[in-house]
């Protein structure tokens, strides 16, 4: 279960910015900006899913869980599933 | 593209300006600003250069064009001032030429104003006349109206021109006018002495203030009444009146008389009102037409004074007949320029064209980038650094996304991300609006000039906010997450007594259940609730920043490929690039590596023996492997030879070009033409074009500092050499440890930022939260209007700034030094909607 929220997650985010930087480039008409779009689209792309993939890898396993206050904990037991 | 990665390619040429139409191709030119021209006369001293005449007559008609500007903003005055501009605009006229409308305007004005003060003086008089009628006709009332009726009326006397009546054989004379105030007991005195009591002179003051039209300044004057007997005495009087400078008037016979004239007067007096109240509305228009015009003058006058000044940096040619120029010009545009100058030479009916020429040339070129409105911001924040050197690459259409980028990272709040970018939103929707244009505020100018900026900035913070998973220091939990409490108490181990024995307690982990799989989008929305969560962001934002750092800077090293292969320096490729590139993989891209195999392979159940990657980093550099447990099979192995690799980069790094580049200018004689062509100093003229394009295309990169374009004069010094990559290679090796360590301010400032973000809350709007009685409502009101200012204030101006000020200094220091020179010169083309204007300084544009 944990794998599988795991595994469309990445896909996910892979396949939306993978588009955003691999393919809407290919259809920029062409014009005298189009050199500085494409960069612009590649860049963000690339920031943008990095930045995302090193936040879940962090993540992914962790070594030690939170720390919470008793009546956190109390309220959380009885609200969050 | 191609202009804003590298540059436009430029080119020296000659302009040949027959001297007649020189003026007007110049000012083709000036509108349509393509080129730079060069100074042809270095030597000359400014007050010796040809048109310096001109140009002092420019300035002189731009301070009397200001000086009519203020009068006219402060107030659109009548008088004298109406014919003050008049001067003015004649002298302008003189100046400008073929200003017909400045002509007519001047006749017109002349005319206008001659003839309103014809009519003021008329009116002044018709007031007098009626002034004294009514006041002589009080003295008349006072005595009894029978006694004059009884007397015949002698008919009028024209000679002495005053109404006479005889009495007992000798006449009795009316005289009657007015005269100023001041002046009224001397004439009284004097009429005494002189005519010794054969006069009786009756006077009365008028009360209000008439005009005195010479000095048009408000007088009191005096109404007077002189009765005499006898002709010699009325003689005597009206020499008198005649040296204190009377008004005199007829004085009317009879009650009738009076009454008539004094009908008439009051007709042509509101007349007269009429007439003048046109005229004054009259010369109004026309001076606000030409208001209109001054400011088109004012800049006609500018562009004159730019033209004269470009002409005095052009010199004559041999035959004195055509002015030389020389300008740099865009490869591109020299077809646009040829027909500038056709245009300039048709307009001014030359017979001869001029032309343009392209000449070869050795000097370096100055830089220009052409950008739109969205690029140029960021061009500027780039050549605030320094302008790129010719054709080289340059780093903004990187910066455009790196920039914000690197600000949001800092910055990353989801909340205050939409504040900024809806505040730039508004500034770029309203960018046409003049009054956001043409502020002279410099702050605001400021703010609006990086207004895409400051937008990219605002986007960008949103996405990093919502990956930290921060507003306005609160969590977001729109996925769940994935740290379950229940599971705690299911596994019994926790139970209910735990809870109210201590006051924290930690989740596990390795418990089933607990720990459900990472939160898709962002960091898990339970830290925010956690007390030992700077903990965990505090590793994990580090090792993100060094991750960001390391990759950044590779990507500038990266770059520098592209100035070696331009610039055709290949033996940079494998002697300078690669080392580099090597050096910084193998240290600091293994410590990236370290970082997600720790993060891939170290499940919960290892934690006990989870490595720290520090110590690992550091054992590398010392060879020690065997104190701690390797992280994977071959570890000591792996590092040994990454070690070694980098370790042998450096020697390349340090002699590889120097070496090389002393083998191969000393070890080959046989390319003895290219190579000692310093020593010849004749050649054909095709070859020496040939050899000097090639060195304006070699150009320099940022190692190869002494040996520049200028290679005929100087042999290739190995020493100069090998100290320049010297310090290079010291530079680039400690720098690379330091920059790296540099990235970590992304987590100093991203730390800052939510840390007084969440002090902001805690502090001021939870305690207004927190009121629980009718009267917190209003309480929160203002709590409220304290935190939005505080906001604002603290986390958005200051933060922003100096989130921004840090993103700068990592581009400028840490990404730029590995490839970027920016040691070039800008273009400044000569275009009049560059020049500067004295008037919007004062305020009066």
């Amino acid at each position: 279960m944990a794998e599988l929220g795991f595994v469309i997650a990445m896909s996910v985010m892979t396949l939306f910015w993978g588009i955003i930087g691999g393919v809407v480039p290919w259809f920029i008409p062409k014009g005298p900006n189009r050199g500085v779009i494409v960069t612009m689209l590649v860049l963000t792309a690339v920031c943008c899913y990095l930045f995302w993939l090193i936040a879940i890898l962090a993540q992914l396993n962790p070594l030690f869980g939170p720390s919470l206050s008793t009546d956190t904990i109390w309220y959380l037991n009885y609200h969050w599933p | 593209m191609c202009s804003l990665l590298r540059g436009e390619e430029m080119c020296l040429a000659q302009l040949f300006l027959q001297s007649g139409s020189a003026y007007d191709c110049i000012n083709e030119l000036g509108e349509l600003g393509l080129v730079e021209f060069r100074d042809l006369n270095p030597g000359v001293n400014a007050f010796q250069r040809k048109h310096v005449n001109e140009i002092k007559k420019c300035e002189e008609m731009e301070r009397i064009l200001g000086k009519d500007i203020l009068i006219f903003n402060i107030h659109m005055c009548y008088h004298h001032n109406y014919y003050c501009s008049y001067v003015h605009y004649h002298w302008v006229y003189v100046c400008v030429c073929s200003q017909e409308q400045l002509q007519r305007l001047e006749v017109e004005l002349g005319e206008v104003t001659r003839n309103k003060e014809k009519l003021q003086r008329n009116l002044l008089e018709l007031t007098e006349y009626t002034h004294m009628l009514r006041t002589t006709r009080n003295f008349v009332q006072r005595t009894s109206e029978v006694s004059y009726e009884e007397f015949p009326f002698l008919e009028k006397d024209t000679l002495m021109d005053y109404s006479s009546m005889q009495r007992l054989g000798a006449k009795l004379g009316f005289i009657s006018g007015l005269i100023q105030r001041t002046k009224i007991e001397a004439f009284e005195r004097m009429l005494w002495r002189v005519c010794k009591g054969y006069t009786i002179l009756s006077y009365a003051e008028v009360e209000e203030y008439l005009e005195d039209p010479d000095t048009g300044e408000p007088t009191k004057s005096v109404v007077f009444l002189i009765s005499y007997w006898g002709d010699q005495i009325g003689q005597k009087v009206k020499k008198i009146c005649d040296c204190y400078h009377c008004h005199l008037y007829p004085y009317p016979s009879s009650n009738e008389e009076r009454t008539d004239v004094v009908e008439g007067l009051r007709t042509r007096i509101q007349d007269l009102h009429t007439v003048l109240h046109r005229t004054d509305d009259y010369l109004k228009q026309v001076l606000m037409k030409a208001s209109e015009s001054v400011y088109t003058w004012v800049i006609q006058v500018k562009k004159m004074k730019a033209i004269y000044f470009i002409l005095n940096l052009c010199s004559f040619d041999v035959t004195n007949k055509c002015l030389i120029a020389e300008v740099w010009c865009p490869v591109n545009d020299i077809p646009t320029l040829r027909r500038a100058l056709e245009e300039g030479s048709r307009k001014s009916g030359a017979t001869v064209p001029s032309f343009v020429n392209r000449i070869p040339t050795n000097d370096t070129p100055p830089t220009l980038i052409r950008t739109n409105k969205f690029t140029s911001g960021f061009q500027n924040i780039v050549d605030a650094y320094g302008v790129g050197n010719y054709r080289e690459v340059n780093p903004a259409p990187f910066t455009i996304i790196t920039f914000p980028f690197l600000f949001a990272v800092m910055f990353g709040d989801l909340g205050h991300g939409v504040i900024m970018a809806l505040f730039a939103l508004w500034m770029v929707l309203y960018e046409n609006n003049r009054k956001l244009k043409n502020t002279r505020n410099e702050i605001w100018n400021t703010f609006f000039e990086g207004r895409y900026i400051i937008l990219m900035m605002g986007l960008f913070s949103i996405y990093t906010g919502l990956i930290y998973n921060d507003c306005f220091s609160k969590s977001l939990n729109i996925f769940g997450s994935g740290w379950s409490v229940k599971a705690m108490f299911e596994a019994k181990v926790w139970k209910d007594a735990d809870i109210r024995g201590n006051r924290v307690l930690t989740l596990d982990p390795n418990v089933t259940g607990v720990f459900r799989g990472p939160y898709p989008l962002g960091i898990d929305p339970i830290w925010n609730l956690a007390s030992n969560r700077l903990t965990f962001l505090n590793s994990y934002k580090m090792k993100m920043s060094v991750i960001l750092g390391v990759i950044h800077m590779s990507f500038g090293v990266i770059l520098s490929t592209y100035n070696y292969l331009h610039f055709r320096k290949k033996h940079s490729l494998y002697l300078v690039f690669l080392p580099e590139l090597l050096f910084l993989l193998c240290l600091f891209g293994y410590l990236v590596f370290m970082i997600f195999y720790k993060w891939l392979v170290f499940t919960a159940k290892d934690s006990r023996l989870a490595p720290s990657i520090l110590i690992h980093f550091i054992n590398m550099f010392l060879m020690q492997g065997d104190g701690v447990q390797p992280l994977y099979p071959g570890q000591t192995g792996l590092q040994v030879f990454l070690v070694v690799i980098a370790v042998l980069s450096v020697p390349v790094l340090l002699l590889g070009k120097p070496v090389y580049l002393y083998w191969l200018h000393n070890g080959s004689h046989r390319l003895g033409m290219y190579r000692g062509y310093e020593r010849v100093r004749r050649n054909s003229e095709e070859e020496l074009y040939l050899m000097r394009a090639h060195d304006m295309e070699e150009g320099s990169s940022h190692s190869d500092l002494s040996t520049s374009g200028e290679r005929q004069t100087e042999e290739f010094d190995f020493a100069d050499e090998f100290l320049h990559q010297a310090i290079h290679t010291i530079e680039y090796c400690l720098g690379c440890v330091s920059n790296t360590a540099s990235y970590l301010r992304l987590w100093a400032l991203s730390l800052a930022h939510a840390q007084l973000s969440e002090v902001l809350w805690t502090m001021v709007m939870r305690v207004g939260l927190r009121m629980d009685t009718s009267l917190g409502v209003f309480f929160l009101v203002p709590v409220f209007g304290l935190f939005a200012v505080l906001t604002v204030s603290i986390l958005l101006v200051m933060e922003g700034l100096s989130a921004f000020l840090h993103a700068l200094r990592l581009h400028w220091v840490e990404f730029q030094n590995k490839f970027y020179s920016g040691t070039g010169v800008k273009f400044c083309p000569f275009s009049f909607s560059l020049l500067p204007s004295s008037f919007e300084h004062d305020g009066l544009l």
